[in-house]
């Protein structure tokens, strides 16, 4: 098995910089996301009404459906997608929404993966640069 | 095939590896991309390569006047119904393709989507697919490959996380509620890791199972479980564990069930205006337990009931005779959708009740419905009298309940 690449989906040349939002607990975007507004609608979820858009979403792994991808991709195409996904293991759900929406809309959602520790220096409100290494800097 | 390279370069999968079958989500609406997708691989000619079932849709055919939704997202949905169809997929349209006759072998490489259907081929079948999505789920029947990742692979398939089941009182084990009970609890324990549960005495039958993965798959991301004596890659726990040391060991108390039964329940326990059956699709054993449940009884007229299920399993319940036993007591059977995934409830104002785990836990942000989570009996009397009627007996510790005398 090669070595899980730290950039799932490709970063843009000169990185990306962004408001972290951190999830205290991984969300299904199916069932969780509400693709035209952006906002949290997992009821159960800690961080329900909470919108994406925009953001530097952070959460450790992806969670629950499989159409978590569809939604991702639709987000994205109405302009509502987080900024950039940061999680530490790789999800194939996740991966998928960010590879569709690039190669239907031509719309990137970079995902890349950190360390637990790193997740851990990651908290919302905070501003970080994404760079097309997969590096993840706090600013 | 560039979307599948491109998702096992993510994977870091070296290779490629072929699949026999597809399970593809992607037919369910979600919006113009699923459309601008489906229609683009039709444009370009594309065709299945290997026997493609297909998930629930936003539509019910054979019932069409149950869908409230707007009539330009009907066609929408439609158009994606077609789309996928026009590609050679088998217009099966259920998140239970496991109760379909041909189903995945045990060691069968396939490519599925849809969660619960996903934890119950690798668990209970033994077959291996890895969590697909949307989209790729399509990308793998049209190209017959998939990446050498996840769950397709042997390390990978090994329990990391012991569940041993405590002290619980004897109905409690005796009852189908526990299992997407457990289920929740497991899916919040275990997040994307593999859990083995310990304790079972009787091992349970593939409802059980059924119940129990969705509800795992819902709450975390458990595309494979395995129960001690009763999935076939767990003959014995060390075997599930692979003879390796879990990583955690976790003792499921009464305590732990109740807070996770109580989790799924958001809504006040007065009045009752829906109950939803059939999540994921209901089979023919359950549709008999029903039956039996009702006992010619009928539905109080101020509840809406709905059973979900696919065609396949509906031709069967039509065929013993059961399906107008349902009509006659006021039973809505739903099909090649859920109600949960689609505007199909006549009430969403109300408190409605399930005995599904997954359904309990999406339906309050997808419907905006409160949900009161019970048992399937449960269910049945508080349908019948018009009223959230629950049995907090069966969840009493075994020592209390002589108290009750």
């Amino acid at each position: 098995m090669a070595e899980v690449p730290l950039v799932q989906v490709a970063v843009p040349d000169g990185g990306v910089t962004g408001e972290v939002l951190r999830l205290d607990e991984p969300l299904s975007f199916w069932g969780g996301l509400d693709s035209a507004t952006g906002e949290v609608i997992d009821r159960h979820h800690p961080q329900s009404g909470t919108s994406v858009a925009g953001r530097v979403l952070v959460m450790p792994h992806g969670r629950g459906s499989s159409s978590g991808s569809s939604v991702l991709a639709e987000a994205a195409r109405c302009g509502t997608a987080p900024l950039a996904i940061v999680m530490v293991e790789p999800d194939a759900i996740v991966a998928l929404g960010a590879i569709v929406a690039d190669e239907l809309y031509g719309v990137g959602v970079p995902v890349v993966l950190v360390s637990v520790d790193e997740l851990a220096g990651l908290s919302t409100g905070g501003r970080v640069h994404i760079g097309s290494d997969g590096s993840v800097l706090r600013l | 095939m560039r979307i599948v390279v491109r998702l096992a370069e993510a994977l870091g999968a070296e290779s490629l590896l072929d699949v026999s079958g597809a399970h593809i989500d992607s037919c369910l609406f979600h919006g113009r991309a699923s459309l601008d997708f489906a229609e683009r691989l039709v444009e370009e000619g594309a065709e299945v390569a290997v026997p493609t079932t297909l998930n629930v849709s936003s539509l019910d055919l054979l019932h069409p006047d149950l869908f409230r939704g707007d009539a330009e997202h009907g066609r929408l949905a439609a158009r994606l119904m077609d789309a996928y169809v026009s590609m050679g997929c088998r217009p099966t349209w259920t998140c239970a393709p496991y109760q379909l006759e041909e189903r995945p072998a045990f060691g069968e490489q396939v490519a599925w989507a849809e969660s619960n259907a996903i934890a119950f081929a690798n668990s209970v079948l033994g077959a291996r697919t890895d969590r697909y999505g949307d989209f790729v789920d399509i990308c793998a029947a049209i190209t017959g490959r998939a990446p050498a990742a996840g769950l397709h692979l042997d390390e990978n398939r090994l329990a990391t996380v012991v569940f041993r089941l405590g002290d619980l009182p004897p109905d409690l084990l005796d009852s189908h509620v526990l299992a997407p009970v457990l289920g929740a609890f497991l899916g919040h324990r275990t997040g994307s890791r593999v859990p083995v549960v310990a304790g079972l005495e009787e091992p349970p039958g593939e409802d059980w199972l059924k119940s129990l993965g969705a509800a795992a798959a819902s709450r975390g991301s458990v595309g494979m479980f395995h129960v001690v004596g009763a999935t076939p890659e767990a003959p014995t726990l060390e075997a599930a564990l692979g003879g390796r040391p879990p990583v955690e060991e976790v003792v499921v108390t009464l305590d732990d069930l109740r807070r996770a039964r109580d989790d799924l329940t958001t809504a006040a326990r007065d009045t009752l205006a829906t109950v939803s059956l059939g999540t994921p699709h209901y089979s023919v054993a359950e549709f008999g337990r029903l039956v039996e449940a009702l006992g010619g009884r009928r539905v109080h007229p101020d509840v809406d009931m709905y059973v979900s299920t696919g065609r396949g399993v509906l031709a069967e319940v039509e065929e013993r005779g059961w399906a107008g036993k349902l009509q006659e007591a006021g039973v809505q059977v739903v099909t090649d959708t859920c109600t949960y995934v689609t505007p199909i409830l006549a009430d969403t104002v109300g408190t409605a009740m399930t005995d599904s785990g997954k359904w309990a836990y999406y339906a309050p942000g997808n419907l905006g419905v409160g949900v009161v989570f019970a048992s399937t009996s449960e269910c049945v009397e508080s349908a019948v009298a018009g009223r959230v009627v629950l049995d907090e007996l069966l969840w009493a510790p075994a020592g209390e309940r002589f108290g009750d005398g």
